[in-house]
């Protein structure tokens, strides 16, 4: 689904909301509203996108919306797409579920997973900021291999995050053979309006896993958002993908992967690794996309 | 024309919903709610109904998912019990603040450990606080007659929150009898359709289930508290409204069953109010001046109601399925507290039929022969587990 740039509309349907400077996770609403529009019911839950758009008697959505408990995103829109086919709303409408990972991978897997089975008709975007944000960067199940957060703190005895592989819910999507998911980075706008703008013409369970870099919960410079989740692609720790009638497609494969140290060395949650726990990061990503190349290149 | 079946109280209660009309159904399955379910599955199947059944993967995305669907603006049902209702808990104030008027049933059953899937109504009363009103039944009549009656109350402009109706675990769910099902056409003119400006709409947008701060959120819990007043005389008009259309009604929020010139009284909730009025008239007729008065509204509390038995009778029990550890029976609780100020009544608790332990009429002719005794001065423990296998 081709988009142009200068056919995008002016009109803002996510502004004057409170999110830190360089936000991800506000590009990602703000892109996909810019191609959704008006017509429009979106549901998130307690996280990061709830604190700084919503709060009585303000709002910086200009769509429908609702704040629904942590577990429950999935849940909440699937009962919303229901109740708008029973009781005849406007086909044309968008039942948009936003969620952070936490909210995703972690404590809404389940509903989640509910929802995709059913094939309920929403739109799931997943804002993936890699921990906790919003209660304070604690560790999540997407938080990467040496990152330190509140609760996973980098110290003599810890390198921070341990765990190898974060949750890759690409592949737990799709092996629940939904009609359409796709990965996607703020920072390929053009990429991530696309697979928006085909979600939005397909009917049942879509799910958008964006990856949307923090720059308070990371540890960089807010000015550098987009340019550093270029880096995660460039360097493979981050990958652009879609799925649909049980093919996958990466949209996006770099020619070389650009060694892993460069974005490692930008951020500050990382700026306790040794040199060889970084070149444990670039084995995890050279097995990783290993993986990827077996299973989905053409 | 209404006509009769042989029906289990879940049963009843699902011709209740089907009567109701509901947009969206949304359930989990979970003994003994289950053949309520399975009820509403048959409806469809047999194209008895038209509503969206969703078949979710847990009682939170249950209480969830009609949440969603009440936003939209959707007549919503769901049920369960136990577990599975301690599970949806936090969609439970979610729905409830948010103001949306969802009508589930409880089919009242204890909460583990230890794993018990018998009747008793410790799993309603943990939700206390949840924002819901609470409604207690005593036959599967009653359940039918008061699902119905919960949509009329819960979607009433000045209360729009949710209401639970309870039915007893096994002893009314699986316990069939005769119920009377009221005609389509008869119900409709009881119950309208289901208008909301509390809704998502393309031409009005807006903000539901909104976050609120120190600033506003003590205005907002006021507000609730005014409506749950409120609901005091709703729940009153809507029984008084289905008996003048449909042509049967419950008293309200309470009952009193021979009490006029009794000289004690038990207060009870669910189907023991039943095995009560038989131990009554056997009493009356061995000229024991005793009654009996059903709690049918839990939330709001009948209050007033029963400050105004202080000094009514000579001895007042209460049977509860439940207790507050540390403290007293749940019922109990509330009905002391309604006599504060100062009552000559003796009061007395009688905590039964917990994780399905059946009370039989001799356990509850006890109960009259404690108070007899309360009512003579006579000492009596203020609150007494009965028909224990050892103490």
């Amino acid at each position: 689904m081709a988009v142009n740039y200068k056919d995008l509309s002016d009109q803002e349907l996510l502004y004057g909301a409170k999110m830190c400077q360089g936000c991800g996770a506000a590009v990602a609403v703000r892109l996909a509203l810019k191609i959704l529009g008006e017509k429009t019911c979106a549901a998130y839950p307690a996280c990061c996108f709830a604190a700084t758009t919503s709060v009585y008697p303000q709002s910086a959505l200009f769509v429908n919306n609702a704040v629904t408990a942590f577990p429950a995103l999935a849940s909440t829109a699937s009962g919303m797409a229901v109740a708008a086919e029973a009781l005849g709303w406007d086909e044309d409408v968008t039942i948009l579920a936003i969620g952070g990972d936490g909210g995703t991978v972690d404590i809404g897997i389940q509903a989640l997973s509910g929802a995709a089975e059913r094939n309920d008709n929403i739109l799931y975007l997943c804002y993936d900021n890699e921990a906790y944000m919003n209660t304070g960067v604690q560790r999540s199940g997407s938080t990467p291999y040496g990152a330190s957060t509140t609760t996973t703190p980098a110290g003599p005895c810890s390198i921070g995050e341990k765990n190898t592989f974060r949750k890759n819910l690409f592949d737990i999507i799709t092996a629940h053979r939904v009609p359409y998911a796709a990965t996607a980075s703020v920072s390929y706008p053009r990429d991530l309006m696309e697979k928006i703008a085909r979600a939005k013409d397909v009917r049942g369970c879509r799910v958008i896993h964006v990856s949307a870099p923090c720059p308070t919960g990371w540890g960089f410079d807010p000015a550098k958002t987009i340019e550093i989740g270029r880096m995660a692609v460039e360097c493979g720790l981050w990958y652009l993908a879609e799925y649909e009638n049980d093919q996958i497609k990466l949209n996006y494969v770099p020619k070389v992967l650009k060694p892993v140290g460069e974005y490692i060395r930008s951020q500050k949650r990382f700026k306790h690794l040794k040199d060889e726990e970084v070149a444990r990061i670039s084995e995890i990503r050279d097995e990783e996309w290993e993986r990827l190349m077996k299973r989905y290149a053409e | 024309m209404s006509r009769k079946a042989f029906l289990s109280a879940n049963e009843a209660a699902a011709h209740g919903v089907r009567l109701s009309r509901p947009d969206v159904v949304s359930a989990y399955p979970i003994t003994p709610q289950t053949t309520l379910v399975e009820k509403i599955a048959d409806f469809l199947a047999d194209g008895e109904a038209d509503y969206r059944y969703m078949m979710v993967e847990s009682e939170h995305s249950a209480m969830a998912s009609a949440l969603g669907a009440s936003m939209m603006g959707a007549r919503t049902f769901t049920a369960s019990s136990s577990q599975g209702l301690l599970y949806m808990c936090e969609m439970l104030s979610y729905v409830s603040g948010a103001r949306h008027p969802v009508v589930m049933v409880d089919a009242n059953r204890s909460t583990a450990t230890p794993w018990n899937i018998y009747g008793d109504q410790r799993d309603a009363f943990s939700m206390r606080d949840s924002g819901w009103i609470m409604l207690f039944v005593e036959s599967g009549q009653e359940a039918l007659d008061t699902v119905i009656q919960a949509y009329r109350i819960a979607e009433d402009p000045e209360i729009m929150t949710p209401v639970m109706v309870n039915l007893d675990g096994f002893t009314l769910t699986h316990t069939y009898d005769m119920v009377e099902i009221p005609d389509q056409e008869t119900v409709d003119r009881y119950l309208p359709a289901f208008r909301t400006d509390n809704k998502m709409s393309l031409s009005a947008p807006k903000t539901l289930c909104q976050t609120v701060g120190p600033d506003f959120h003590t205005e907002g819990r006021y507000l609730q508290q005014a409506v749950f007043e409120k609901a005091k005389q709703v729940i009153a008009g809507a029984d008084a409204e289905y008996g003048r259309i449909i042509g049967r009604s419950y008293g309200g929020m309470t009952e009193e069953y021979r009490c006029g010139d009794a000289e004690t009284a038990l207060v009870a909730a669910g189907s023991v109010a039943g095995t009560a009025r038989v131990v009554v008239d056997e009493l009356r007729r061995q000229g024991k001046k005793v009654g009996l008065i059903k709690l049918r509204s839990y939330r709001p509390f009948p209050k007033e109601y029963f400050a105004g038995l202080r000094d009514r009778f000579a001895a007042l029990g209460v049977i509860d399925r439940s207790i507050s550890f540390g403290f007293e029976g749940t019922i109990y609780s509330e009905v002391k507290a309604c006599m504060y100020g100062g009552t000559k009544t003796a009061l007395g608790n009688f905590i039964v039929g917990l994780g399905g332990r059946d009370i039989p009429k001799t356990q509850i002719a006890q109960m009259y022969d404690k108070l007899a005794r309360m009512a003579a001065g006579e000492p009596e423990k203020e609150i007494q587990f009965l028909g224990m296998r050892w103490e």
